[in-house]
């Protein structure tokens, strides 16, 4: 008896409010994307893949100090320099292991020439193994491209406070 | 002669096509309102909305390998989700879907089958789908799969007793078993087009057959022989490929013919509005109860969780037999005085 009583409590009472619960939340939102449709935009400081920069006249940032390379916690990189025909070094090979990577994003703090940063790319998954160690042609952003205006004004800041500390 | 059999043939074909094609996008519907009711997207991939997710689903079904483990007992595993399959299709034959009319210049019964006993015809046929749930889960050689036949034979019994029973108040109401009569006597011509349904008679009985029908159609929150937590897939955790596909569209022409049931038992089947005016609405009618049926379900599987397996038992036995058996009883009484 007791049970065919809370049966009915239950039916009348407190399903009702369960199921109203639930149908509140059909005219919610949904948090999820559609993905590979629409995607969210990454945080400004998100470390994905990594960019070699240029000078605004096209020549490589990258001296090949060797200084990422000696920060990287997951010995990630691997570079050997060369010197071009105006005698400046610069990489001849530079490449990053993506799969040892941890994407700390030390390399980037590190670097002296601000050459090397960590974009918001993450898309960059394959079925071989070999195809995630990145030469330096891929790493290096193409010539025409728009800058990423937030590395720019990192980079300004960070060259600010540079030159701040140098004057002391 | 032949022109009987030819439209028969006609109608069974034309009914088997719809239903499974409602099958497949019952599957769609499912995941598109559960992930919105669980603020998520659902399928969107496969077409506009996803639409073509069910048949994305059966392409990948069909192609995938029939695994055979090498435990299984042959015979019986084979045939196991046929028997599961076939007789969740039969309950269409006898459901009336639409009003008698002429279609080109022949005489169209919108029913395959007007059987003068369709309600036990319904309840024998639906009832035997246990049968391919058990034999899969003793034949597959898997512990997981005992158990969900095991599950699902008791819950059977549990339930089978009050699902019989709760539809023994319309009978008595409707003084006949044919399912067309029982739809033509809860028409009404006033514009309350709802006042002759049977759920304002059979109130408690109605409660009764969703609730077992819940149960006889594995569906959350009673649905113990599959609990994906506990028992991997239950019954059908060894199953792969079309075998599986065979269950997976048996379960949902299951929670279709019961819905198609319970909307001709207690909502007036193909009965609503502006049928003089114009007949073929009767089939929206009845397309539209069964599919707030199936909304029905998506909804109580997104807000209940899964009963305990003793809970169960005790629901089944304690609560919905003794309420059965009342509702039969008092229905009676009030018939006998002529009250109903």
């Amino acid at each position: 008896m007791n049970e065919i009583a809370q049966a009915f409590i239950n039916t009348l009472f407190k399903m009702p409010k369960g199921l109203y619960v639930t149908f509140k939340h059909i005219f919610k939102k949904p948090v999820t994307l559609d993905y590979p449709h629409e995607k969210r935009t990454m945080p400004p400081r998100y470390r994905g893949l990594h960019y070699l920069e240029r000078y605004d006249d096209g020549t490589e940032r990258c001296v090949c100090c060797g200084l990422c390379a000696a920060a990287c916690p997951a010995d990630a990189i691997y570079m050997e320099p060369t010197e071009t025909e105006n005698g400046e070094r610069q990489a001849k090979v530079y490449e990053i292991n993506l799969i040892r990577c941890i994407y700390c994003g030390f390399c980037e703090e590190a670097c002296p020439e601000e050459a090397i940063f960590l974009g918001h790319e993450y898309e960059f998954s394959s079925d071989d193994r070999d195809s995630f160690i990145y030469a330096k042609e891929q790493l290096l952003v193409p010539q025409t491209r728009t800058d990423n205006p937030f590395k720019r004004i990192l980079r300004r800041t960070r060259r600010a406070h540079l030159t701040a500390g140098s004057g002391k | 002669m032949l022109e009987i059999a030819l439209i028969a043939s006609i109608k069974v074909i034309i009914v088997i096509v719809v239903v499974l094609t409602g099958c497949a996008w019952s599957t769609w519907l499912e995941r598109k309102v559960l992930g919105r009711l669980q603020h998520r997207i659902g399928p969107s991939f496969a077409g506009p909305y996803g639409l073509l997710q069910p048949v994305a689903d059966g392409l990948k079904l069909m192609f995938k390998e029939d695994i055979v483990p090498a435990s299984v007992e042959k015979t019986m595993w084979t045939i196991a989700p046929i028997i599961s399959f076939i007789p969740a299709l039969l309950p269409f034959a006898v459901v009336p879907f639409g009003i008698d009319s002429t279609l080109f210049g022949h005489e169209v019964k919108f029913v395959i089958s007007d059987l003068n006993i369709g309600v036990l015809f319904v309840f024998a046929v639906t009832s035997l789908g246990v049968y391919g749930i058990v034999l899969a889960g003793w034949s597959s050689g898997s512990k997981y799969s005992l158990l969900g036949g095991i599950r699902s034979s008791a819950q059977m019994i549990s339930y089978e007793i009050g699902y019989g029973l709760s539809i023994i108040g319309v009978v008595l109401v409707a003084n006949t078993l044919s399912l067309r009569e029982i739809v033509e006597m809860q028409g009404s011509d006033s514009i309350w087009f709802f006042s002759n349904w049977m759920i304002w008679q059979q109130p408690l009985g109605f409660l009764l057959f969703v609730t077992c029908a819940f149960a006889e159609t594995n569906r959350c929150p009673f649905d113990m022989p599959e609990c994906e937590s506990e028992l991997v897939a239950g019954y059908h955790t060894e199953y792969s490929s079309m075998r599986f596909a065979m269950f997976f569209v048996g379960e949902y022409a299951n929670m279709l013919g019961v819905a198609s049931v319970a909307a001709t038992l207690f909502f007036g089947g193909w009965q609503g509005p502006f049928l003089d005016t114009a007949p073929w609405l009767a089939v929206v009618w009845f397309v539209a109860k069964v599919f707030v049926f199936m909304l029905g379900y998506i909804w109580l599987r997104a807000t209940f969780p899964r009963f305990r397996y003793d809970q169960l038992m005790a629901f089944g036995w304690k609560v919905l037999l003794p309420l059965a058996l009342l509702n039969a009883m008092v229905t009676s009484l009030l018939v006998t005085l002529g009250w109903l």
